[in-house]
């Protein structure tokens, strides 16, 4: 790994201000980034941890719905939202395994758009808002593709705000040796209507199914998705699954997951 | 290069560190604490578990300079003050919950982070919380049953599959 200088601001406008630097980069929970830099895909010259900012840790009601901060670590989240917003907790619970969970966080994961990451799946299916130092990014505009995001240099993430559904669940199909998901679908039923997100399977990271969104808006039941099907062209395609297979998997994980909403 | 103090294993310690020495690095090398191992270096394989602040984390995966003035603990700090093994440690030894003896030490350190939060934990649970451990040799049976004794679960029963 190339050395680095590190930094560790306290707040959010200082880490803002250190970011500005040449060569700056963001650390939180560096359960991707350290990995990186270890294979020198990222060699940052400065790198500014912002696992001191309290403003940026925890999870709490507010305007719009559960505010979790950008900085709250899976296994809070996993805690902390389990009585406002279960399936949302059940998510980050499911993430890797415990120590992960420990120190990898929520704005990392969005940050970094992994296509197999399960929190562009609860975000985008939440519909909710990424709140970061400069202005509010709707999901739906967030996430741009694989590893890409609408995030420009030096932009952080600093909390993200979820609207808290009717009934929502997450279905992820483990990757068992990477521990992400080889697929995962996250249904939310909101009063104006069903948001399916996919993750896993998009060959341009998470995306909507949207014709399964209609079918459910309608009626609310696994077997209103009975007769449709995901078109396989564009679906990931490596070593443990076939684009084929990755689209059977998106229609079984969503009707399991309309069923685990119930 | 920059200084870094913190507590490991209630003692007050400190050491030069570069940005990029991570904490694996630091108590190896720094403090001659080998007892954390350096499995996979990735991630992946749980040796190098130590507890920051109480939650179980890879410290291969940890700058050190990133958990300055925290507490740490490492499997050193796991036996009973009087020198004899901890009742998670005998239970590990009872059980022959290791062979090579590599993966132990994260399998300890994950373990007692797990009973902590979950004291009477079912095989599953225990199964489950371990996911971030890879152990080469044991098959992970007789790991689990050491974490189901020492939680004081009664393990004669369970067969050694
Ligand atoms: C063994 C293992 C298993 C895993 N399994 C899963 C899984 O099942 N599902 C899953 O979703 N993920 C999984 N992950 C990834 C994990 O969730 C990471 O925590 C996450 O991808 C990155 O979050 P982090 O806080 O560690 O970010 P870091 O690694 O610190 O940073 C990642 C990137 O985001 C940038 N960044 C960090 N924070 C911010 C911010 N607040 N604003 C803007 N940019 C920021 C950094 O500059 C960097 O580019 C796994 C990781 C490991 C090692
Ligand atoms: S050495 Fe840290 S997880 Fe393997
Ligand atoms: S005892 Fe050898 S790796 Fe676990």
């Amino acid at each position: 790994m190339h050395n680095f200088d590190f930094v560790k601001p306290s707040t959010i406008a200082d880490a803002v201000k250190a970011l500005k630097a040449e060569g700056a980069q963001a650390l939180s929970g560096g359960q991707t980034l350290v990995a990186s830099m270890k294979q020198r895909l990222a060699a940052p010259a400065t790198l500014v941890s912002l696992t001191g900012i309290a403003e940026m840790k925890g999870v709490c009601l507010g305007d719009g719905g559960l505010h979790v901060g950008g900085a709250t670590p899976h296994a809070d989240v996993a805690r902390e939202a389990a009585r406002h917003y279960p399936a949302l907790a059940a998510l980050a619970g499911g993430i890797g395994d415990p120590q992960v969970r420990n120190r990898g966080t929520l704005g990392g994961s969005i940050a970094n758009d992994d296509p197999a990451a399960c929190y562009p799946a609860g975000v985008l299916g939440s519909g909710a808002t990424v709140v970061t130092d400069r202005r509010r990014i709707a999901a739906d505009d967030f996430f741009q593709g694989l590893f890409t995001t609408a995030l420009h240099a030096g932009e952080i993430v600093t909390s993200v705000v979820f609207p808290i559904p009717q009934a929502a669940a997450y279905e992820k199909f483990d990757q068992p040796a990477s521990r992400f998901a080889l697929t995962g679908v996250f249904v939310a039923k909101y009063a104006d209507g069903v948001r399916v997100a996919v993750t896993g399977a998009g060959g341009d990271g998470v995306f909507r199914w949207t014709e399964a969104e209609r079918a459910l808006s309608a009626n609310f039941s696994a077997s209103a998705i009975a007769g449709l099907s995901v078109d396989p062209s564009g679906l990931i395609h490596d070593l443990h699954g076939t684009p084929e297979y990755r689209a059977n998997l998106v229609k079984v994980l969503t009707a399991r997951a309309v069923q685990a909403a119930g | 290069m920059t200084k870094v103090s913190m507590t490991v294993n209630g003692k007050a310690v400190s050491g030069e560190v570069e940005g990029r020495t991570l904490l694996s690095t630091f108590l190896r090398d720094g403090l001659g604490l080998t007892g954390t191992h350096v499995g996979c270096d990735t991630s992946q394989c749980g040796a190098c578990v130590v507890h920051v602040d109480g939650r179980a984390v890879k410290s291969c995966t940890i700058f050190a300079a990133d958990v300055a003035g925290a507490t740490v603990k490492t499997i050193e700090g796991m036996a009973n003050p009087d020198g004899s093994l901890s009742t998670l440690q005998q239970a590990f030894q009872d059980n022959h919950g290791l062979q090579c003896g590599f993966c132990t030490p994260g399998m300890v350190m994950a373990s007692a982070a797990f009973l902590a939060e979950n004291p009477t934990p079912t095989e599953a649970e225990v199964r489950h919380g371990l996911e971030g451990n890879i152990c080469r040799c044991t098959g992970y049976h007789n790991i689990v049953k050491a974490v189901l004794q020492a939680s004081g679960q009664d393990v004669s029963k369970i067969a050694a599959e």
